[in-house]
């Protein structure tokens, strides 16, 4: 069971007092209607599955209601970094693209 | 009643004024207290503790701790206290106890699966399941069943556990995991500095190997340090200490879960009010295992009769418990510390027929010491076998290579009744597992130690290969220091005391595992590797020769390791046999790993006190007492309990119905509609913000007025519906389903925090803080006019899908004109401490008006009369706006691209044949459609037929006085007056006719007087 570290409580909660989001950065297009099939079903279903460092979203679902993001090792399960919504993360795996990050 | 004919005269930590009576298959036998099970038996001579899972050999007790495989009890008196897989050697024994092996049905003298061993025994070969029972595969289930109760392995109880069970929540600085002479080391040390320290053992009492060595410390018996260093721990208030408490978990994050017996030592149920057993959930800044090591015992042939026994066990037997389980003892060893076992026996007064040494020229004092007692050493030899049928009768000795690869010469038998055996020590490498860390080897020690792991976690004593009792005391006090210094702890000035030990220095030890036989291993006597699954040195070199190289295979094929051992005792021998006939080393084969939990836990303890009436939350409405005392049957709406029907005495639930709908229809129902999710939102961006969110239009919503929504995800299906209204300029209240408030929430937030941060809104939920009561029907209005005086209930002052603020009933309160029934129709929200004063003051003016309580099922039924749908059970997220013919409820036009928009746009979302709702009309009016029930073209196709959708609701309609009913059917909306098939379970087939789902008043007449 994690021990997360809630940017906005300030506090190390257990696991139990979260529920995890998936995938971080994934932004909202901003026209959505503009989009075509192709990209709006890749916004809506394709997700990363590293094996590795992954930035995930979770919220302090019975704490303070605040969604934040979490840099997490998914072999050691290790919580590399805490950081607010609208941050960017400042572990990133070497292979994956800096730019990614930039949206949220 | 037997007499404890292997009970020594004095020694041992058991009290011998306190006699126990114990039952073991019924047979009364005695013990003491300090006793555990497997001691007390052995003091008994009772030899054959049951039967072995596969072949039905007899077995007898192998171990002293964690590692035995065949002293394997079921426990309790009671049917309802009856413990499977309880290890007879970590039980401690209570007067009263009644235990029976969990193997070895029908008896342990007695075995059909003995007799299927001797008669077919070339037929049980590793993975003889998969080969054998396999087929035809649809005999499975008759071999399993026979197997399984053949083999036993325990059986749960089949009354309710009287007991309680807790769960408790620590933290801590250290938590060090084992109270031998390296873990009370690390105890003390980190105590001193300050940190706050849990120590935790699985035994009754802390020591360990302290408790029955031969050392002494500071001049003095070892024991006699545990109880200082005991003492002072106990006053150390930064300190709590468990024994019998078993770390069963490493999780992540360092999250131990710890097991403690609090109290199985006193009966099989926990005295009144007290707990049996207690999960201890930890959170440590610091980890110190010091879980010790396991001995290894040698693998050669009949190694499982009874008599055969690990060599450290066979002391802590005698000198712990002062039993002895023979009378003349052959003991073969691979190394020097084994050496004192056959000291400790020869201390008894009873016979050591031989030291049998496989090294070729051992030297060292322990040799010496051998000697001079008189005790004869074999060298350069093994046994190669077991002699005896249930119990050892002699050992075969013969003298092998130096490399241990091959007998060299004639075998001879020794006549015993007991033989010991060591091949040295195996690190506890287990809860270092659990976190994913892959244990290294260590050819030093033969062993595999913890590798590299991301825990915050060190190790001391025996389980890092340091196997010197003076080495595992300085060990465990410098890691102690160091996990407090880690923890934050200043250690500056705090030494390490030297404790004084005699002890004897020892040789090298010889690495071996298996003991060769004269003849091939597939030929020679059964050479047992892993007892509790039977599984045997030919048949792992077999599971090799048909191609298993992976230790992963071959420990699935042959059941190495599966059991409630977790291969404790026989692991490092398999995987030792498994490298030698692939021809490789133990570092190239690799090792197994573990997982939780390191020893069995009862389902008590994992559930603690979440069961029963804790199980789950309840939630009640205001009104539940009313509804309780007027005979509602309650349904489980979430976590809510809601009246479901209101049966009167002699009535059917469909009486019941008929009786609610119609009284509705025709006078006035309520219905407590105070589950329903309500969600205050407010802001100055409110009102875009819902725009956003709902598929519909808000922007000219009015204060004052009412607006039904619908909800969609992304891919644009329905996730909820509900009415939202509008209180002020800026201040909305959103009602939900009852059962998706608290998600509807966690949506409308994700929104606002991670999409569009910009809005000035906020949310909270107001769902509790209401009672609510839906008021339907044609003489709804007079009613409510009866209870409130400053609200103007005219039809055109307070218009349908209106909201007005005012008093009722005396208390102040907002009523919705709004309608799930098409009736007439006011709900009615008061603070919810009003709400029983408020639903009794309806049912006093109501009396007149028959006014009658409706549950959900009526209003499931009321509701489908008009077509409502909902969310839930009319769609499963796979359905659109479209598909439900709810076109009236998309805003297309809306500036934003609200959720849901794009995705309803889709290409297989526009699709004109997809499933879309309809209502429908059996031909048989009387005849109603099970729900779930799949529609088709043509029944008489054969199996499986093309199905083109389902029914979603569907019910009796007595207003209507036919069936009625929901459903999805494929191109539905353009297939209006057609018939479609129910084909049903029992071979009938239901025809309906597909219609509009609004059965009644369809132009909405009856809610708009």
């Amino acid at each position: 069971m994690f021990y997360i570290y809630c940017p906005y409580c300030k506090e190390h909660r257990e696991e139990e007092e979260f529920h995890a989001k998936g995938q971080a950065h994934i932004a909202r297009p901003a026209d959505p209607d503009a989009c075509t099939d192709e990209e709006w079903g890749e916004y809506l279903y394709f997700r990363k599955n590293p094996r590795g460092l992954h930035h995930e979203m979770w919220v302090h679902a019975t704490g303070c209601r605040k969604f934040f993001n979490v840099t997490r090792d998914t072999q050691t399960y290790e919580i590399k970094e805490v950081y607010k919504m609208g941050e960017r993360p400042s572990i990133v795996a070497q292979d994956q693209n800096p730019t990614a990050a930039k949206q949220a | 009643m037997a007499t404890q004919k292997n009970r020594l005269k004095s020694g041992g930590r058991i009290d011998r004024n306190k006699p126990l009576t114990f039952f073991f298959n019924d047979q009364p036998y005695q013990g003491y207290e300090g006793d555990t099970l497997a001691s007390a038996l052995i003091a008994n001579g009772v030899d054959v503790i049951g039967r072995s899972f596969k072949y039905g050999r007899p077995r007898g007790i192998m171990t002293a701790g964690a590692d035995e495989p065949n002293a394997i009890m079921q426990l309790g008196a009671t049917e309802a206290t009856q413990i499977p897989n309880v290890r007879a050697t970590q039980q401690e024994l209570y007067a009263g106890l009644h235990c029976r092996p969990t193997s070895g049905w029908p008896s342990v003298d007695f075995d059909v699966m003995g007799l299927i061993g001797q008669f077919f025994g070339r037929m049980l070969p590793p993975g003889f399941y998969y080969k054998t029972f396999m087929f035809p595969e649809s005999f499975w289930e008759l071999y399993e069943k026979f197997i399984r109760k053949a083999a036993g392995f325990g059986r749960s109880p089949r009354e309710r556990d009287p007991d309680i069970y807790d769960h408790m929540n620590q933290h801590t600085d250290v938590l060090v995991v084992g109270a031998g002479p390296a873990g009370l080391s690390a105890a003390l040390s980190a105590a001193r500095a300050g940190a706050r320290v849990i120590l935790a053992d699985e035994n009754a009492e802390f020591g360990g190997s302290l408790l029955s060595c031969r050392e002494t410390v500071n001049g003095e018996p070892a024991h006699q340090w545990v109880k200082q260093a005991v003492e002072e721990l106990e006053q150390n208030e930064n300190v709590l200490l468990l024994p019998k408490s078993t770390v069963n978990g490493y999780h992540d994050h360092n999250f131990l879960t710890i097991h403690q017996r609090l109290a199985d030592h006193i009966a099989d149920k926990a005295p009144e009010g007290k707990a049996r057993q207690r999960m201890h959930r930890v959170r440590a800044k610091w980890v110190v295992l010091a879980t010790g090591a396991h001995e290894r015992p040698l693998v050669f042939g009949n190694n499982d009769i009874p008599g055969c026994m690990l060599a450290s066990s066979v002391s802590t037997y005698i000198r712990q418990y002062g039993v002895i389980p023979g009378r003349n003892l052959v003991l073969m060893t691979t190394n020097d510390h084994a050496y004192r076992t056959a000291f400790d026996w020869q201390d008894t007064g009873r016979k050591v027929i031989a030291i049998v040494d496989t090294r070729q020229n051992p030297t060292g004092p322990y040799i010496d010491e051998a000697k001079n007692r008189g005790i004869q050493v074999i060298t350069g030899s093994a046994v190669i076998q077991a002699e005896g049928g249930k119990r050892v009768d002699g050992a075969m000795i013969a003298p092998i290579s130096a490399d241990g690869d091959k007998v060299t010469g004639e075998g001879t038998v020794l006549t015993c009744d007991t033989i010991a055996t060591s091949g040295g020590w195996s690190p506890v490498v287990h809860l270092s597992c659990h976190t994913g860390s892959r244990p290294v080897w260590r050819s030093d020690i033969h062993g595999f130690v913890p590798g590299e792991t991301v825990q915050k976690q060190l190790i001391a004593g025996a389980i890092s290969g340091n196997y010197s009792l003076s080495g595992c005391l300085k060990d465990g006090a410098d890691i102690g220091l160091l996990a407090a210094a880690n923890a934050g702890h200043s250690t500056d000035g705090l030494a390490v005391a030297k404790l004084k030990v005699d002890e004897l220095a020892e040789g090298e030890a010889m690495a071996l595992y298996s003991i060769p036989h004269s003849k091939p291993n597939s030929r020679a006597p059964k050479q047992f590797v892993d007892y509790q699954n039977d599984v045997t040195a030919a048949g792992i070199e077999l599971a090799t020769r048909e191609g298993f190289e992976s230790i992963e295979h071959v420990k699935r094929y042959t059941a190495m390791g599966f059991g409630t051992d977790q291969g404790k005792l026989g692991n490092i021998n398999g995987m030792a046999i498994t490298a030698k006939s692939l021809n490789k080393t133990i570092p190239q084969t690799g090792t197994t790993v573990f997982r939780p939990n390191y020893t069995p836990v009862t389902f008590g303890a994992i559930a603690g006190r979440h069961c029963r009436d804790l199980f789950d939350p309840k939630r009640y409405t205001a009104m539940h007492e009313w509804h309780v005392e007027n005979g509602a049957k309650f349904e489980d709406v979430g976590q809510w309990k809601r009246p479901w029907y209101y049966p009167k005495p002699g009535e059917t639930m469909q009486d019941a119905l008929n009786r609610e709908c119609k009284a509705t229809r025709d006078s006035v129902g309520v219905l407590d509609a105070s589950t329903l999710g309500k969600i205050d939102i407010q802001g100055k961006d409110a009102r875009e913000f819902i725009s956003r969110i709902y598929t519909n239009a808000w922007a000219k919503l009015a204060v004052g007025k009412c607006r039904y929504g619908l909800m969609c995800g992304e891919d644009g299906m329905v996730f909820d519906d509900g009415v939202t209204s509008c209180l002020g300029e800026n201040h909305f209240l959103m009602t939900t389903t009852s059962g998706g408030a608290a998600r509807v929430l966690e949506w409308l937030e994700l929104y606002h925090q991670t999409e569009w941060p910009e809005l000035e809104v906020y949310m909270t939920s107001v769902t509790d803080h209401w009672a609510t009561m839906s008021i339907a029907g044609p003489n709804s209005r007079k009613l409510l006019a009866e209870l409130t005086d400053d609200i103007d209930l005219d039809k055109e002052a307070f218009k349908f899908m209106d909201w007005r603020q005012g008093t009722v009933a005396g208390v102040p309160a907002r009523v919705f004109r709004i309608s799930f029934t098409g009736e007439l129709s006011y709900e009615i929200n008061v603070p919810a401490h009003f709400g029983m004063h408020v639903w009794k003051k309806l049912f006093e003016h109501g009396a007149k008006y028959n006014l009658t309580p409706y549950g959900t099922e009526t209003m499931h039924v009321l509701r489908a009369e008009k077509g409502f749908i909902i969310v839930g059970q009319d769609t499963d997220g796979s359905v659109h706006p479209y598909d439900l013919g709810m076109s009236w409820c998309v805003a297309e036009t809306k500036p934003y691209s609200f959720v849901g928009k794009r995705g309803m746009k889709r290409e297989d979302c526009v699709r004109v044949d997809r499933k879309q709702m309809v209502g429908l009309k059996t031909k048989d009016p009387r005849k109603v459609i099970p729900e779930g029930s799949q529609a088709v073209d043509n029944p008489n196709q054969p199996i499986p037929m093309t199905m083109l959708g389902h029914v979603t609701s569907s019910y009796y309609s007595a207003c209507l006085g036919h069936s009625i009913a929901m459903g999805l059917v494929r191109n539905g909306l353009n297939r209006m007056g057609e018939t479609v098939y129910y084909p049903q379970a029992d071979g009938s087939v239901i025809e309906a006719e597909i219609c509009s789902p609004i059965f009644l008043d369809p132009k909405g007449e009856r809610q708009n007087v």
